[in-house]
């Protein structure tokens, strides 16, 4: 087990339009990515957000070695209950994450 | 489809280039300066950029990211100062290379009264620099009642994740934008206009009309629109601004222009994944970019080159809109928290707080549970995600940011007086001696005014393109 921030190069959030967040893993490696790919499933992602992992849209992207998800923002951006505008800080979340 | 294809012919027809020109595909040269006034450019990159002869210049004016409160405002996030003067640079520079220069979404948010402002510090600047100019300003701003009637009669859909919305809550709207597209930009340009002040667009737009006028590759237009619009992000050096795209019949070309920046098949590629909820598909009037079979090669350490990628036509063409609308005004109060006791025990204070506080409102003033909110955040406890943190530390201190919306100033403020005693000395224990907290300042309390919430999430279906926007063409100088 190790801290999902620990094994890759970058974990990035950021809002994608006012109605949207999304994640980045920089796996930085072939060997990482495969890690991440194998142990992170989407419904741990769903769980950090409470999210319903059916809104969840993964993509897995060898190329880069990155493997991205994109979902409803837990607040809308700027909305009385937001309290991130630019939605970076959800990345520490991600980054948290055992694997 | 056809209208589509109708519109690009009548687009470069009207370019006014040589007949025989028009049968060969031009290569377009895009210089873009910067991801958007105001974050300011390297000057010798641009200088070099003008040197090599561009087509056009290109800069992004906004986006919704800084919030909601620019669009609900019709306001500009960036300094009058420096959007000043960054942009006497680059009209200095449109000068010397004698092509347009373009912003998109000007004033952050692309509201008239942006682009209003926009073109009042463009006539300064004309006037300072003794040059006079052709503007075609491009309003994007809507009518909040003819967007609500469009949605009650369906020609308005909600997109992916969009809030539900009535007719009532588009009325109420203070700004409504709809996102111009490259044949509003290519209105524009037909204008032979020298600068192009355009009220909200998709960031892509700017770039990608005039390749799309000169007829270069669609989907590459669309591709290299997107990997330039935040200037050297998609380069190593991201903070130095200018990039280069050249655009042609297959595909791209991308080369950033400061010292030290570098664009590979990499950072290039890896820029489709910014800010973006699916990077492979791109949605833009009148049709998406699809970029799964895209090849990205390295011309040299500096340069990439980019083809295979779709553009693919809708059989409708839409514009996204988006709006704001008031959501009541806020009131902050400040405290820290330093006594250990309270440090520890800050979470069960603060919900104390907000129960007591909550029922004193109730009480003493004549307002509805429903009408206010309040909320104490925690920062070195939770303040960053709330319920949804999962770890817990020990920290030094905690700030205490107490958050209030009401429907009118008057009560926001009102709120704030009955919630500053509890910040100042409310005890976890009757027991205990009364305790007093660090307040920053006299007042405690900051009024922010009306706060916006962002409404739309949806696209209006329009049967010519320029049927949402104005175009006016002004001489100044």
């Amino acid at each position: 087990m190790a801290e999902l921030r620990t094994l890759v190069t970058k974990v990035r959030s950021k809002n994608a339009g006012p109605f949207w967040l999304t994640i980045d893993i920089f796996c930085g490696s072939p060997e990482a990515y495969a890690r991440v790919v194998r142990d992170l499933e989407t419904a741990r992602i769903a769980a950090v957000f409470e999210a319903d992992s059916q809104t969840i849209k993964r993509f897995d992207m060898p190329d880069l070695n990155v493997v991205k998800f994109s979902l409803p923002r837990p607040a809308v951006q700027g909305a009385v209950d937001d309290r991130d505008m630019h939605g970076a800080s959800w990345a520490a979340l991600v980054g948290d994450l055992d694997i | 489809m056809r209208k589509r294809a109708r519109a690009l012919a009548r687009a470069r027809l009207r370019t006014g280039l040589p007949r025989f020109a028009q049968r060969f595909v031009l290569m377009t040269r895009v210089l873009i300066p910067s991801g958007a006034l105001g974050l300011n450019y390297d000057a010798d990159a641009l200088a070099r950029g003008i040197a090599a002869n561009p087509d056009i210049i290109a800069i992004d004016g906004g986006s919704t990211d800084s919030g909601p409160s620019y669009l609900g405002r019709g306001v500009s996030k960036y300094a009058r100062a420096s959007t000043k003067l960054e942009w006497a640079g680059l009209m200095k520079a449109r000068a010397e290379a004698g092509v347009p220069l373009v912003i998109g979404t000007a004033g952050t948010c692309g509201t008239d009264s942006a682009a209003d402002w926009m073109l009042d510090i463009t006539r300064e600047i004309a006037t300072e620099q003794g040059t006079p100019l052709k503007v075609a300003v491009l309003r994007s701003s809507q009518d909040p009642g003819s967007i609500a009637r469009a949605y009650e009669a369906g020609e308005i859909v909600p997109l992916s994740g969009a809030p539900e919305v009535t007719g009532q809550d588009i009325r109420a709207c203070s700004n409504i934008v709809a996102l111009a597209g490259a044949e509003q930009i290519a209105a524009a340009l037909q204008t032979r206009a020298d600068i192009i002040i355009a009220g909200r667009t998709t960031d892509t737009a700017i770039i990608a009309a005039l390749p799309l006028m000169r007829g270069d590759h669609a989907g590459g237009a669309w591709h290299g629109a997107k990997i330039g619009e935040c200037g050297a992000l998609c380069a190593t050096n991201p903070q130095s601004g200018v990039i280069m795209i050249d655009f042609d019949d297959t595909g791209f070309t991308v080369t950033p222009l400061a010292d030290g920046a570098h664009a590979s098949p990499h950072t290039v590629s890896a820029h489709m994944l910014y800010e973006n909820s699916d990077p492979f598909i791109l949605h833009e009037p009148g049709g998406h970019l699809d970029v799964t079979g895209a090849r990205y090669t390295a011309l040299d350490k500096t340069s990439v080159r980019v083809e295979g990628s779709k553009w693919v036509p809708a059989d409708r063409y839409t514009v996204k809109l988006e709006g704001a609308r008031p959501a009541g005004c806020r009131t902050v109060l400040m405290a820290l928290l330093r006594d250990p006791h309270y440090v520890a025990n800050a979470a069960q204070w603060a919900e104390d707080i907000v129960a007591r506080c909550s029922a004193k409102i109730l009480d003493r003033m004549d307002i509805a549970a429903e009408d206010f909110t309040l909320e104490i955040r925690l920062i070195g406890h939770s303040a960053s995600f709330g319920a949804l943190e999962t770890r817990s530390g020990d920290p030094v201190e905690i700030g205490v940011i107490g958050i209030i919306t009401a429907p009118t100033e008057e009560q926001a403020a009102e709120i704030g007086k009955l919630l500053n005693p509890y910040l100042l000395h409310h005890p976890l224990t009757q027991e205990e001696e009364q305790p007093t907290f660090a307040f920053l300042f006299s007042p405690p309390d900051m009024h922010q005014g009306v706060v916006y919430e962002f409404v739309l999430h949806h696209v209006l279906y329009l049967s010519d393109p320029m049927d949402a926007f104005r175009l006016e063409v002004i001489d100044i100088g």
